[in-house]
C-alpha cells in the first residue's frame, strides 16, 4: 500500500471529538462569509430593487440587466467566472483582476443573493398602496422624501419574511466557496474526510452544524422582523 | 479534445465555435439531471406533504422536522453525504444518479410546501359543499380539491424546476460531466477559462429564460378556477 493511513481504520487515527477543532474553524469562516455577503447582498438588493422601480431609463436598465443575469445563471457558474475567467479579462486590458478566494466568494454570493433580494424589494415597494404616493405628493414631499419617509418604512416590514428565506439560502450557498479552496465548513469536512475516510460521522456532524447555524440565523431574522414591524402603518 | 471533438485555438471566435458542440453535450446532461431531479422532487415532495397532513402528531411532526432539516442544510453537503456514505452501506450508484437523488431530496422539502399551500388555498366552502353533496373524503380530494389546487401548484413547481437547473453545476464535484464541468475541463486543457465559462453563463441565461417563459405561458393559460373534469 502506498499510503500507510489509507489501510487503517479511520477511528484509530482521530477520535470523532477531535473533528470539532477543524470543523469549528471552518464554521467560523462560514459565519463570516454569511455575514459579509448577506450585508453586501442587502445593499445590492435595495440598490437594484429601487433602481428597477426608478423612472430613469439608465438606472432602470442597469438594474434589470443585473437582476436578469444573476438570477438567470447558476451561482457556481458566477463564482467560477469571477475566480477563473475575470483575471483573463484583466490580462487583456492590463489590470490585475486576480481576486483572492475570499473576495471572489463574497462577491459572487452577494451579487447572486442581491439579485434575488432586488425582486423582493421591488415587489414590496410596488405593493405600497397608490394612496400613500398621492398623500405624499399632496404634502409636497420630494420623490426622495417620499421614498425614504413614506414608502420604505412601509415596504421594509413586508420584505422581512422573504429576506429571512434568502439569508438561509445564502448560508447554504456559502458551502460552494469551498470549491475555490476557501477554508469554510464544507472545505474542512472534505479535508477531514480525505484524512480519516470517516465520511458518515463527519458529514452527519457537518449537516447538523449547518442546521444549527440556520436555526440561529432564522431566530436573528425573526428578531429583526419584529423590530422593523413597528414601522408598519397603524391601521385605524 | 473532449468527447472526440477537437477544438480550434487559432482565434477566439474559432475556439468559441469549436467548443460549442462540446458544451451542448454537457448541456444535455444538465437537462437530464434537471428532469430526473425534478421528478424525484415532485414524488418525494408529495410523500412528505401527505405525511405532514396526517392528523397524528407522531407521523406529521417527524415529517415537518425532516423538511426543515433538508431545507436548512446545503445541497453540496447532502450530495457529499449521499456520495460517500451510501457506498459504505453497500448502496453504490453512478455519480449521475446520486446527484439527481441529492437534487430531488433537497427540492422535495420545497415542493412539499407547494403541495400543502396549494391544497390549503382551496376555499373551505368547497369542502363544505362537497360534504353537503355527500361526497366521500377521497372523492372530495380527487374531484373537488385537486382540480382547483393543480393550477396553483404547477407555476410554483415550474419555478423550482428552474432552480434545480441552476443547481445542477454542483453535481460537477462528484464528477458528473454537466455543462460547467465540461467548461472547466476545456479551461484546464487550453488555459482559456474566459470563453468556455462565459459561454456557459450565456447558455444558462438562454435555458432559464426559455424555461421561465414556458412557466409563465403555462401560468397564463391554466384555467384559474380549476381544471375542468369533463
Amino acid at each position: 500500500m502506498a499510503l500507510a493511513w489509507g489501510t487503517c481504520d479511520g477511528h484509530t487515527l482521530m477520535h470523532w471529538t477531535e473533528y470539532f477543532g477543524p470543523l469549528m474553524q471552518g464554521a467560523w469562516v462560514t459565519i463570516e462569509l454569511t455575514v459579509y455577503s448577506t450585508i453586501l447582498g442587502a445593499i445590492l438588493s435595495f440598490a437594484a430593487g429601487i433602481g428597477k422601480t426608478s423612472h430613469n431609463p439608465v438606472l432602470k436598465g442597469i438594474s434589470v440587466v443585473y437582476i436578469e443575469v444573476f438570477r438567470g445563471t447558476s451561482l457556481l457558474v458566477q463564482l467560477f467566472w469571477l475566480y477563473f475567467a475575470l483575471p483573463l479579462i484583466g490580462d487583456a486590458v492590463g489590470i490585475d483582476l486576480r481576486l483572492p478566494p475570499v473576495v471572489a466568494g463574497v462577491l459572487a454570493l452577494s451579487l447572486n443573493i442581491g439579485a434575488y433580494g432586488a425582486e423582493v424589494v421591488r415587489g414590496a415597494i410596488q405593493a405600497v398602496s397608490k394612496d400613500q404616493y398621492e398623500a405624499a405628493k399632496a404634502c409636497n414631499f420630494t420623490p426622495r422624501q417620499t421614498l425614504f419617509s413614506v414608502v420604505l418604512p412601509q415596504a421594509i416590514p413586508e420584505m422581512m419574511p422573504p429576506f429571512g428565506n434568502l439569508a438561509i439560502q445564502n448560508l447554504k450557498d456559502t458551502a460552494l466557496v469551498s470549491l475555490i479552496s476557501l477554508g469554510d465548513l464544507a472545505f474542512r469536512a472534505e479535508q477531514l474526510r480525505n484524512f480519516t475516510q470517516d465520511s458518515t460521522t463527519i458529514y452527519t456532524m457537518v449537516l447538523f452544524m449547518y442546521f444549527g447555524m440556520a436555526l440561529v440565523l432564522t431566530a436573528i431574522m425573526k428578531l429583526l422582523e419584529r423590530n422593523v414591524g413597528r414601522w408598519r402603518a397603524v391601521r385605524r | 479534445m473532449l468527447f472526440g471533438i477537437e477544438w480550434d485555438t487559432s482565434s477566439n471566435l474559432a475556439f468559441a465555435i469549436s467548443i460549442l458542440p462540446i458544451l451542448l453535450i454537457g448541456m444535455w446532461v444538465t437537462i437530464q439531471a434537471t428532469v430526473l431531479g425534478f421528478f424525484i422532487a415532485i414524488v418525494l415532495g408529495l410523500v412528505l406533504a401527505a405525511l405532514k397532513s396526517v392528523p397524528l402528531k407522531i407521523v406529521s411532526w417527524p415529517a415537518y422536522a425532516i423538511t426543515e432539516f433538508i431545507r436548512d442544510t446545503p445541497l453540496l453537503i447532502q450530495l457529499f453525504f449521499l456520495y460517500y456514505v451510501l457506498p459504505e452501506y453497500g448502496l453504490v450508484f453512478p455519480a449521475f444518479l446520486t446527484g439527481a437523488l441529492a437534487l430531488g431530496i433537497q427540492y422535495s422539502a420545497y415542493t412539499s410546501e407547494v403541495y400543502r399551500a396549494g391544497i390549503e388555498a382551496v376555499a373551505k366552502g368547497q369542502h363544505e359543499a362537497a360534504r353537503a353533496l355527500n361526497f366521500k373524503s377521497l372523492r372530495t380530494f380527487t374531484h373537488v380539491v385537486l382540480p382547483q389546487a393543480v393550477p396553483r401548484i404547477i407555476p410554483a413547481m415550474g419555478n423550482y424546476l428552474v432552480s434545480i437547473m441552476k443547481d445542477v453545476p454542483v453535481l460537477s464535484v462528484v464528477t458528473v460531466l454537466e455543462m460547467l464541468n465540461v467548461a472547466q475541463i476545456i479551461g484546464d486543457r487550453t488555459f482559456n477559462y474566459l470563453i468556455p465559462l462565459s459561454m456557459v453563463g450565456g447558455l444558462y441565461l438562454i435555458m432559464t429564460l426559455v424555461a421561465s417563459s414556458a412557466v409563465r405561458y403555462l401560468d397564463m393559460n391554466l384555467p384559474k378556477r380549476g381544471l375542468p373534469l369533463k
